[in-house]
């Protein structure tokens, strides 16, 4: 097995999972409908006064988009697992993380850019100030990779269940405070005029470990749910 | 019969043989089955009988290496088939009772995809396949517009593209229609001569010469 | 040393061993217990600050550090079980997720008790307790995950994996709570960190935790025991037992 094989491996799962998402593309609209929504919620809930909103802005787009990649995060495997693809990508010569690397990376690039390009617009409707909107965005760009990455074991964990999804919930939640905390802090920062340089290079560690132990881990509970 | 033509040499220099040793199987307090024992060497075929439930699935996904089996072991080549995962992958191929077809992809692209997952250099076009498996001119439509029959023709046509001298089936022939049926076994029964492996779950007799098939009853 | 670890990871062994601790152990920690609580509750002096109220600590101290010990035994469990394939270590990390729940939710039970006389609330958002709070969401989620997976074995091993995703987040959690609390940290909450303990207040502090330590090996072994007897019904030795007695 040489690398070049593994390396085509990786991209024909990348391409493979890319195709099927644009073949169905209708529903990967719906995590992105319910993003807006639940943040539309809000100024209807609490206050639409724009001092209000603003501070609570941060929190409450990073809560929104934890959420919708929640719900997108089941896709990833049960289509897959309920045709008996899943076995087959199992029963590949490749390591099962590099195949799982290419389907998180693909989740990624379907559900997480969305939400990064869609952020700046509903951090207007959110009146936060223009000049934390890239802070906004950085964030997303290396939260993004991480919600993928850590939901990919929730879900290994529970594809075989037939009602895995309020548990998927419960496991991957806690897993996903760090993000949240350092991710809505370093907007808050950025729009009050602090410095955000830690955060950011703690999300970046977050990332380069969730990379390095993520697919590891999410392979071995592949095989687990698939006995 | 064009099928039978063509097939890759699976009866390749290295040596195979699977052992399978005081194989047992318990599920919920079911022993399926208990303390199996078998060989299957190259040019073998090995059917497993058995009704419904009797665990004729459990066993092949046991023997690929998917599920764990409650006690005994497996053997490729004399190792277990955990501690040579890579060769053993290599050398064999399932198609289990979900066959793996993506309904959203082609024949073409979904033979694409488990080309890739196999690390082997085709001695075949793609289309060449799908023309052997009696799919000429779906190449390119999604495999949602093609019926059940087709789409199980597709996964057996992974078979024609690997290189793996193993082969385990579950019921194969499944929504084939006659001829199909007639060209897949035709497709086996040549793959067992030319130095092949099979390990199949199905009803339907192999025409195999005395000796080159081995029978399980799994009795519950 | 091997041996016996192998000798360990069969159950009727297993059973036989625990069998013989158990009683010292259940005496023990009544013991450890009685004499904790007499020592913390009459004997230690009252906080110079806190008067009485501080007193808490005698159940909410050990109660956390159970918490994080639970978790990390389970995860230790788990790793031996998927690694050696122990049914043993299975049934260990099995049985130890309620009772770490259990520690989890008395430390943050005392904890808000505790707040009331301290904060004036019984909640407040520090950081130690927010960390207990999730530890406990990571406990409800290994025991949902454990019981939504029918077959014994598959549900063993995914809560390892798990437990082991958890063990490598929980640092990060803490960590990343701990930095959070020191953002919005109002001046109202008082810490309760001194550098000294009075060495008359902190012995029972020992004697308690040592008497939840045993608390948790008893109940862990009885628990074991009859998690063993459960899933080893259809083997000869079970059996032999029950027509034995």
């Amino acid at each position: 097995m040489s690398e070049t094989s593994l390396r085509s491996a990786f991209f024909t799962v990348l391409k493979r999972d890319l195709t099927l998402a644009y073949r169905t593309r209708t529903e990967m609209f719906n995590p992105l409908l319910f993003f807006i929504i639940v943040i539309s919620l809000f100024p209807l809930a609490v206050s639409p006064d724009p001092k209000v909103l603003q501070s609570l802005a941060p929190g409450v787009i990073w809560v929104a988009a934890l959420l919708a990649t929640l719900l997108s995060l089941d896709s990833m495997f049960r289509s897959d697992f309920d045709d008996g693809a899943l076995e087959q990508m199992l029963l590949s010569v490749h390591p099962v993380s590099v195949i799982v690397l290419g389907k998180v990376l693909a989740h990624w690039m379907v559900t997480g850019i969305p939400l990064l390009v869609l952020s700046p617009l509903l951090a207007v409707l959110m009146h936060m100030p223009t000049d934390s909107i890239p802070a906004l965005m950085i964030t997303l760009a290396l939260g993004g990779p991480i919600l993928s990455l850590v939901g990919a074991i929730g879900v290994a964990l529970t594809v075989g269940l037939r009602r895995g999804g309020v548990l998927l919930s419960l496991l991957i939640l806690p897993l996903y405070i760090p993000v949240l905390i350092f991710a809505a802090n370093a907007v808050s920062n950025a729009a009050a005029g602090l410095p955000i340089a830690g955060q950011l290079y703690f999300l970046g560690a977050l990332l380069a470990l969730a990379l390095t132990l993520a697919p590891i881990a999410t392979a071995a509970a592949l095989r687990i749910s698939l006995r | 019969m064009s099928l039978a033509q063509n097939l890759p040499d699976s009866s390749s220099d290295t040596p195979a043989k699977l052992e399978v040793k005081g194989l047992t199987c318990i599920r919920d307090d079911r022993v399926l089955f208990r303390g199996l024992d078998f060989s299957l060497e190259p040019g073998q075929a090995l059917q497993i009988e058995g009704p419904n439930g009797s665990g004729k699935t459990t066993m092949l996904r046991t023997l690929c290496g998917l599920t764990l089996p409650s006690d005994g072991e497996i053997l490729w080549n004399g190792e277990a088939i955990e501690d040579v995962r890579p060769e053993y992958m290599a050398a064999m191929d399932f198609i289990g009772h979900a066959h793996g077809i993506k309904k959203e992809l082609t024949p073409l692209e979904n033979l694409q995809v488990a080309l890739a997952m196999a690390d082997t250099n085709p001695n075949q076009s793609l289309e060449g396949v799908l023309e052997k498996v009696g799919l000429k001119g779906f190449e390119d439509v999604p495999a949602i517009t093609l019926s059940a029959g087709q789409c199980r023709r597709v996964a057996l046509g992974r078979l024609l593209l690997s290189k793996s001298i193993l082969w385990i089936l579950d019921e194969p022939f499944t929504a084939l229609d006659v001829q199909g049926q007639a060209q897949i076994e035709s497709m086996l029964v040549n793959h067992v001569e030319n130095g092949g492996m099979v390990i199949l779950t199905s009803h339907h007799p192999l025409a195999l010469k005395d000796g080159m098939l081995k029978t399980i009853n799994l009795r519950p | 040393m091997w041996l016996w670890f192998h000798k360990l990871g069969s159950p009727k062994y297993f059973y036989d061993l625990s069998g013989k601790f158990l009683p010292w152990f259940g005496w023990l920690t009544l013991i450890l217990m009685l004499v904790g609580t007499y020592w913390g509750l009459v004997l230690a002096p009252a906080d110079y600050q806190q008067g009485d109220s501080y007193r808490i600590i005698y159940v909410h101290v050990p109660a956390a550090w159970m918490s994080l010990f639970v978790y990390m035994v389970m995860a230790t469990a788990g790793a031996v079980g998927l690694i050696w394939k122990m049914k043993m270590a299975d049934v260990v990390a099995s049985c130890s997720a309620p009772l770490g729940a259990a520690f989890t939710f008395l430390a943050l039970i005392t904890g808000s008790l505790w707040g009331k006389p301290m904060w004036g609330t019984y909640w407040v958002w520090d950081a130690r307790l927010t960390s207990e709070l999730i530890l406990l969401f990571l406990y409800l989620g290994f025991m949902g995950l454990e019981a939504a997976i029918d077959d014994k074995r598959t549900a063993a091993n995914a809560c390892a994996v798990l437990a082991l995703v958890g063990v490598v987040n929980i640092p990060i959690i803490h960590y990343s709570v701990e930095w959070w609390n020191t953002l919005h940290q109002g001046s109202t909450v008082a810490r309760m960190d001194k550098p000294a303990m009075d060495t008359n207040m902190l012995i029972p502090l020992l004697l308690m935790w040592l008497g939840f330590m045993f608390y948790y090996g008893t109940t862990l072994f009885m628990r074991a025991r009859n998690e063993v007897l459960h899933r080893e019904r259809d083997t000869t030795w079970v059996k032999d037992m029950v027509t034995e007695s």
